[in-house]
């Protein structure tokens, strides 16, 4: 536990006693992302919560004050989607819980296979992303994804929505190839070997059909048990469903291509259902349906391959400003997987949209205030402001450019280790004397 | 015959003809010498003046610099692009092959390339063998053939490859399909394998050598078959082709600086090398480079103890460092990719800049040509609408040899007119198909790269 207290000379800590679980930065620039940027501010926290923020605020008898004079407050960054805590190492099948056998598993739940001792945990955090939404992967329902803090002892303690969304992952008809197309009429096989269009038209709607079903069979099962049918058994999975069909835990779909998108907002409406986009890349060319129905995004990374060999080079990197423009409340998720654990680029990924016209601020609210409202947690994090958590980045800079230094950061009001296994290598080996074999 | 010969004079015409392109009021990041504030002058494919105030030739091209940024093109001493095949995997050393003759000029990721600032690549076989293949130094010249994109006078190289990579290929335990089992299966038998090779490679030398001196002296003697497998290698040993070494941990990088040793070669850089922090000295005697990843991590287990403070270390530890990208995707953004080395172990802006320009070119040889902003070199240049090393910047302008091959503004224009002609083609084709009773849409692919 280094650098816990940083950058705080040590006689502004107030003379004893003082509450250990309170404290007032003082000084700072604090971005509060609920209104204009603070010059000068100060954040009064206790018992975890925020309980002032403003231009001259006092700190009471027993509050310890730090010192962020020329320093940026900023709340904790969310990452919308990623896998941290249920992979360590990706070629590692041991390593890995992420992915349950089964087209229907709405039951799952991914907190449960959170490691809160995954090396990824303290690694990602120092980036200044405080919170994540930890998805389970898989065919058709994955399960369901938890929105945590990357900081406590148990997965108890790092929850703060375990039962955040239904992942659906939404049927879809796969190009040719690479960069290639599926001409709508080809009757034959597609390039490298896939299924042609009109099989595959086919395979999808008995998918969507199948989803559907899914559905009503739950539907039945809350009727039956609303009714109180007499001899009705258990059944976890239609169990979980209840919430989904009631309308308090929302749909996560991932749905990525135009084509995806305008099936999975038919199906919505059909099912009556409220839904979040996911990985929808192609949302800004469905932008009309989506703000007609209030459908917020979470996009995918910024820093992504076109999908087609004839899309602009640019597509993933002006689609945030293209959604901002259309009025559509967005997100970024990392989605990390494949190659590069990477929940701690979230900050870059979010400012390649800026440098590609989305305003600097929407990309810091996309990640915060915007983030949190979309995962229904909006009074509880996403902003610096009374009754919050105080999940608090003090920063040199603005978090989002990566030559930014993130001093210290606070999760539930607690100062959070700035180590990690990264930096403790780096420290070791830059100290390796240069004669250490004699 | 006449045809042909004239179009070869008007494409060298058009070459010539390149108006030289005047920047003026910019920051110009020289990374060898300094930041300027002023203007530098394109002509004749080199950087022919830099300073406070240039005069505009005739004909100049003449851009308003102000509030942005010149500078050299990125250099990325790893990647697969353009391959349409990566390795041959059906050997442990497969010297005999070559990355050159599989190169797709019209892949689509050399203008993405481009648009993110890379200027030159070098592209490398994959790293399923002890010994891989030839490599070859490429310009991003989009819209030229293979031939006309090499990077002309670089040094040829050959890949090399440790660990998992080699280890790994040794057969699918009799799955369907899998490759055949092979040594090596273990780091013991990486070694080994570059060790027979070389004997193989100093014998086969010897042989040469033997002949060449009977034959010279007018003896009779029967000149030896030749042996492509080997012939790279004694290249290897006669210092006539560079070593781009694939490795993750310690213990193998300091293998193959021992075999290197032994044998009498030199390893030009070490590239991965993720765990090259742990042995930057030894690496640094050498005068070995080392080209990392900024950030990844933990994608398997030889990965297990990257950290991004990678390149700082070694660069504080007197090694030549560069960043590369292996990943068509990852290319796009080495610039930003240099900043965190800024973030990670505190490298200045300049250091952080030269990890994917003036190193990259030191280590593939190259720097004489490119690599920096300094008069007489190749007019490789970016232009951004900002600090490049700032997330909210992006490149405005590519010119590779003072040609400008990549324009955002008019990339976006031109969308419109793509857009309908694409729809047109897809018309006529979805037509035809339906004419001919069905067909198949085949699509361009890329080659995967092989980490």
């Amino acid at each position: 536990m280094k650098t816990l207290l940083f950058l705080l000379p040590v006689a502004l800590f107030a003379a004893p006693p003082a509450d250990d679980n309170a404290f007032l930065l003082k000084g700072a620039t604090v971005h509060t992302m609920a209104g204009a940027p603070i010059e000068n501010g100060s954040v009064l926290v206790r018992n975890g919560k925020i309980i002032g923020v403003g231009k001259n605020l006092a700190a009471p008898k027993d509050v310890r004050v730090i010192d962020a004079k020329g320093m940026h407050v900023y709340p904790g960054m969310i990452d919308s989607g990623t896998e941290v805590g249920l992979v360590e190492i990706n070629s590692v099948n041991a390593t890995i819980d992420t992915t349950e056998i089964g087209k229907f598993n709405p039951e799952l739940v991914a907190l449960t296979a959170v490691n809160p001792e995954s090396e990824h945990i303290p690694i990602t955090r120092v980036n200044g992303i405080t919170t994540v939404a930890t998805m389970p992967e898989g065919q058709l329902i994955a399960g369901q994804v938890s929105l945590m803090h990357l900081a406590g002892w148990t997965t108890d303690e790092m929850g703060v929505k375990p039962r955040a969304g239904l992942h659906i992952i939404f049927p879809s008809i796969q190009a040719g190839g690479r960069g290639g197309f599926v001409p709508d009429a080809d009757p034959g096989a597609g390039a490298g070997g896939r299924a042609g269009y009109a099989q595959q038209k086919q395979a999808l709607d008995k998918e969507i059909a199948e989803l559907s079903d899914f559905f009503e069979t739950a539907r039945r099962y809350k009727q039956a048990k609303d009714a109180k049918a007499p001899l009705l058994k258990p059944d976890l999975k239609l169990e979980a469903m209840i919430p989904v069909l009631e309308g308090k835990e929302p749909i996560l779909v991932t749905a990525r291509r135009e084509r995806e998108i305008r099936d999975a907002i038919t199906w919505a409406d059909k099912q009556k259902v409220k839904i979040i986009l996911i990985d929808a890349v192609d949302a800004a060319k469905v932008a009309k349906e989506i703000k007609a129905h209030d459908i917020p995004v979470i996009l995918g990374p910024t820093l992504e391959l076109p999908r087609g060999a004839d899309d602009p080079y640019d597509d993933s990197f002006t689609a945030p400003a293209e959604l901002q423009k259309a009025g559509i409340r967005f997100s970024f998720a990392t989605l990390t997987g494949g190659a590069n654990l990477a929940s701690r680029n979230l900050p870059y990924q979010a400012a390649q949209a800026v440098a590609f016209g989305l305003p600097e601020e929407a990309a810091m609210m996309a990640v915060t205030k915007n983030a949190a409202e979309i995962w229904g947690v909006g009074d509880q994090i996403g902003t610096v402001e009374e009754g919050k958590w105080a999940d608090l980045l003090v920063t040199d800079g603005n978090p989002l450019e990566t030559k930014t230094q993130i001093k210290q950061l606070f999760i539930k009001g607690k100062p959070v280790d700035m180590d990690n296994k990264q930096k403790e290598l780096y420290e070791k080996y830059l100290n390796r004397p240069a004669d250490s074999g004699k | 015959m006449k045809k042909l010969l004239l179009l070869a004079l008007f494409s060298s015409a058009a070459f010539a003809a390149d108006a030289p392109v005047l920047i003026q009021n910019a920051t110009i990041l020289t990374i060898t010498k300094g930041e300027i504030k002023g203007s530098i002058l394109l002509q004749n494919g080199k950087i022919a003046q830099i300073g406070e105030k240039v005069l505009a030739p005739a004909g100049a091209t003449v851009i308003d610099g102000a509030g942005k940024y010149v500078m050299p093109g990125i250099i990325d001493c790893h990647s697969h692009i353009m391959a349409e095949a990566i390795n041959e995997g059906s050997v442990s050393v497969s010297s005999m092959v070559g990355i050159e003759d599989v190169l797709n000029p019209e892949d689509i990721a050399i203008y993405r390339a481009l648009a993110g600032g890379v200027t030159t690549a070098n592209i490398l076989h994959g790293s399923a063998n002890s010994i891989g293949g030839k490599t070859i130094v490429m310009k991003m010249r989009w819209g030229k053939n293979a031939d006309e994109m090499k990077f002309e006078g670089a040094m040829p190289g050959i890949k090399f490859a440790l660990g998992e990579n080699p280890k790994r290929s040794n057969g699918g335990g009799g799955r369907a399909g899998a490759t055949p089992a092979r040594y090596p299966a273990t780091r013991m038998g990486v070694e080994d394998v570059i060790r027979e090779a070389f004997n193989d490679a100093k014998a086969y030398q010897a042989t040469w050598a033997d002949y060449n001196a009977k034959a010279a002296k007018g003896e009779v003697a029967i000149p030896p078959a030749r042996d492509l497998k080997l012939e790279s290698l004694v290249e290897v040993l006669e210092g006539k082709r560079l070593v781009h070494a694939h490795c993750y941990r310690q213990d193998e990088i300091l293998m193959l600086l021992h075999v290197a040793d032994d044998y009498g070669f030199h390893i030009q850089t070490l590239q991965h090398v993720l765990e090259g922090y742990k042995v930057a000295q030894e690496i640094a005697q050498r005068g070995t480079g080392a080209s990392t990843f900024a950030d990844w991590y933990a994608y398997k287990m030889e990965a297990n103890d990257a950290i991004p403070y990678n390149a700082a270390i070694l660069v504080r530890k007197g090694v030549l460092t560069s960043l590369n990208s292996d990943d068509a995707e990852l290319m796009r953004h080495l610039d930003k990719e240099a900043a965190k080395a800024m973030h990670y172990g505190g490298l200045t802006p300049t250091e952080a800049l030269s990890l994917v320009t003036i190193n990259p070119a030191k280590q593939l040889k190259i720097d004489n040509r490119v690599g920096s902003l300094e008069v007489g070199k190749d007019a490789d240049v970016l232009l951004y609408d900002g600090d490049p090393l700032s997330n909210f910047s992006k490149v405005l302008k590519v010119w590779i040899d003072g040609h400008e091959y990549f324009d955002r503004d008019q990339d976006v224009e031109g969308r419109p007119k793509k857009e309908s002609e694409k729809k047109a083609l897809i018309t006529k084709a979805a037509a035809e198909q339906r004419a001919n009773g069905g067909g198949r849409g085949a699509a361009p692919t890329t080659g995967a790269p092989n980490k």
